[in-house]
């Protein structure tokens, strides 16, 4: 059975942490061919070709697909689907504005956000928050699905697979680029970070949010933030980490000033250790810390940073 | 222009939900239910644009069971002018796919002719995120999902949305599915006397074949059960403490 998988491409260059992640999930499904679209997407598609496990590379280059605008990306991958039962896609944001798009071309249901891979036609995925775990079985010819990457290890390299491109549809022109605000940051990517440091409410201010920033630092950790500490203007929109931020599942996550609300839980309580910094004992971060400090985080952070090496 | 509202009947955010013993669902019964909090974001702008001038009528839709009146009188009281009920369900515990809703939805605007539709990102039952661009789709429109930002001028309307590398401003064609996210604006409370108000407004009521769409679900649930629970944690008694413990552990 053949696997379309949807390379993560960002600017031309692959996203190679969430392709191989979602790879590994394609894999389990059939043999994958990887469509790498963009108005720049031939080096992208020399590097999935190096992925371990891909049989086949496309590449399809053309304006229409710059910046990933859904209307033209979605009529491209529609118009591949004849020749493959399954669509996957990581569960980015460029794949939830597409993927959902592309199933209602072909009138099949998208099954977002899956967390595990029963067989071909079984998923499991998250639902109110991660509160529930469901397992849903399609009975649509095509399964179009979008897959959460923090749940799957990334494939390796070693691949050589053979690279087409694909022609390119007309230009719908329902929609154009106007521009992108991208923070640039030497930090470690959110999603793929080992260690992830969070802040919150709690840290009262964006000029105090450089304490979360400066244990981040130390130990080579991405930052992350609660909805709340985003809203109040104290850290940006890419940083928030929850149900409707990102999903991250590092080897350590700490968080700071941060309550622990189901929709906060959501995105980070399947981190393999869990550190929670707050003053008030009864907050519900505790109940899925492994190790919990009661304390002022003016006190404990600067401290912290400082007993690290 | 009218702008058309879909807002969904979810269990309230702030419930803590709890899987049933028989793997068959969440229980909904007797639960505190409440607008999806995306869509009070879009039925909010939806009123903004008409305080402004730039929407004359402003049309809330629900889809799902006979309770979801409720909704649609809270969408009223916000300020909508209009409510359309499609009933697709009895059972409280039966979730109207989003390609099922998009159908029904495409249906509706085939009558009322909308210029715009503001949804929600993501219904916070299933956690979807797919309704606006499905619904997008099957009527051939532009879309600008995850807005944070949307001015409407003229022909088109500039969408600043939340994506994960930080912000991308698209300039997308009228009509236009924008589906909102938690930063476009902050939900008014309806006022007592826009609560009474409300009850007198339209709602009409129609069923799913009124429309002739299909809702047999395209996804079997097969069970759902809880997330595996993490093991107890401790509390450290200083930061000396934790340093220790996390180098114990091999997490630094
Ligand atoms: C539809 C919807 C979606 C949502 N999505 C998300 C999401 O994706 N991500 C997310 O995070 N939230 C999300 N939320 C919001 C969520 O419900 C909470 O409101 C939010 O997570 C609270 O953030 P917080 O913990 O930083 O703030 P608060 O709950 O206000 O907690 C602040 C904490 O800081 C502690 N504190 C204060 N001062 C100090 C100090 N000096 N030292 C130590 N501790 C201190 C306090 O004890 C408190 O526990 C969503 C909500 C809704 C309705
Ligand atoms: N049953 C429904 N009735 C009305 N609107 C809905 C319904 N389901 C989804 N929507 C709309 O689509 C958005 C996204 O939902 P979903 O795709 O299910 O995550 C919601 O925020 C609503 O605006």
């Amino acid at each position: 059975m053949a696997v379309l998988l949807i390379a993560e491409v960002t600017n031309g260059e692959l996203a190679m942490d969430a392709t191989a992640k979602a790879l590994t999930a394609a894999k389990a499904l059939g043999d994958v061919t990887v469509l790498a679209a963009g108005a720049h997407a031939a080096s992208a598609g020399e590097a999935a070709a190096k992925l371990d496990g891909v049989a086949k590379v496309l590449v399809a280059e053309d304006a229409s697909l710059g910046h990933r605008l859904a209307e033209a990306t979605a009529a491209l991958i529609a118009g591949l689907a004849d020749d493959y039962e399954h669509i996957v896609a990581p569960a980015t944001t460029d794949a939830k504005n597409v993927m959902p798009r592309v199933a209602a071309l072909l009138d099949v249901m998208v099954i977002s956000d899956v967390s595990g891979v029963v067989d071909g036609s079984t998923f499991e995925r998250p639902i109110y928050a991660g509160n529930a775990v469901q397992t849903v079985k399609s009975s649509d010819a095509k399964k179009v699905v979008t897959i959460r990457t923090s749940t799957f290890d990334a494939a390796g390299e070693g691949g050589a697979a053979s690279v087409d491109t694909v022609p390119v549809g007309d230009n719908p022109g329902l929609s154009e680029w106007v521009e992108d605000k991208v923070a640039e940051s030497d930090r470690p990517e959110l999603t793929s970070a080992g260690v992830v440091v969070s802040g919150g409410r709690g840290v009262g201010s964006e000029e105090d949010f450089h304490l979360i920033e400066k244990l981040a630092d130390k130990l080579g950790a991405a930052v992350g933030a609660s909805r709340a500490a985003v809203d109040s203007g104290y850290a940006p929109n890419d940083w928030q980490v929850g149900q409707t931020g990102k999903v991250v599942a590092p080897d350590l996550y700490i968080a700071v000033g941060i309550s622990g609300a189901i929709q906060h839980l959501a995105g980070m309580k399947d981190s393999k250790v869990i550190v929670a910094i707050n003053k008030d004992e009864e907050a519900p971060i505790f109940q899925v810390a492994d190790y919990g400090l009661v304390a002022d985080l003016f006190t404990a952070v600067p401290e912290l940073t400082e007993k690290l090496d | 222009m009218k702008v058309l509202v879909p807002v969904k009947r979810v269990i309230d955010y702030n419930v803590k939900v709890r899987v049933k013993a028989d793997g068959s669902g969440v229980d909904l019964a007797n639960v505190k239910m409440s607008m999806n909090p995306f869509d009070e974001i879009a039925v909010e702008e939806a009123i903004r644009l008409k305080e402004a001038g730039k929407a004359e009528e402003v049309i809330a839709v629900s889809i799902g069971v006979k309770q979801a009146q409720e909704t649609l009188r809270t969408a009223l009281a916000m300020g909508a002018d209009r409510a359309i009920l499609v009933v697709a369900a009895d059972d409280v515990h039966t979730d109207i796919e989003p390609l099922a809703v998009a159908k029904i939805l495409k249906a509706v605007i085939d009558e009322e002719q909308p210029g715009l539709v503001l949804c929600g990102k993501q219904a916070i039952d299933n956690d979807m995120n797919a309704t606006g661009q499905m619904l997008s789709a099957l009527l051939g429109w532009s879309q600008a999902t995850f807005a944070s930002k949307l001015d409407i001028e003229g022909d088109h309307a500039l969408v600043t949305r939340e994506v994960d590398g930080g912000l991308q401003t698209i300039k997308v064609k009228m009509p236009t599915i924008v589906s909102v996210d938690l930063r476009l604006n902050e939900p008014r409370y309806a006022s007592l006397p826009n609560i009474m108000k409300a009850k007198k407004k339209p709602l009409d009521e129609k069923t799913a074949a009124d429309y002739g769409v299909d809702v047999t679900p395209r996804l079997e649930i097969v069970k759902t059960e809880e997330p595996p629970a993490r093991a107890a944690g401790i509390i450290v008694g200083s930061v000396d403490e934790l340093v220790a413990k996390l180098k114990e552990a091999g997490a630094v």
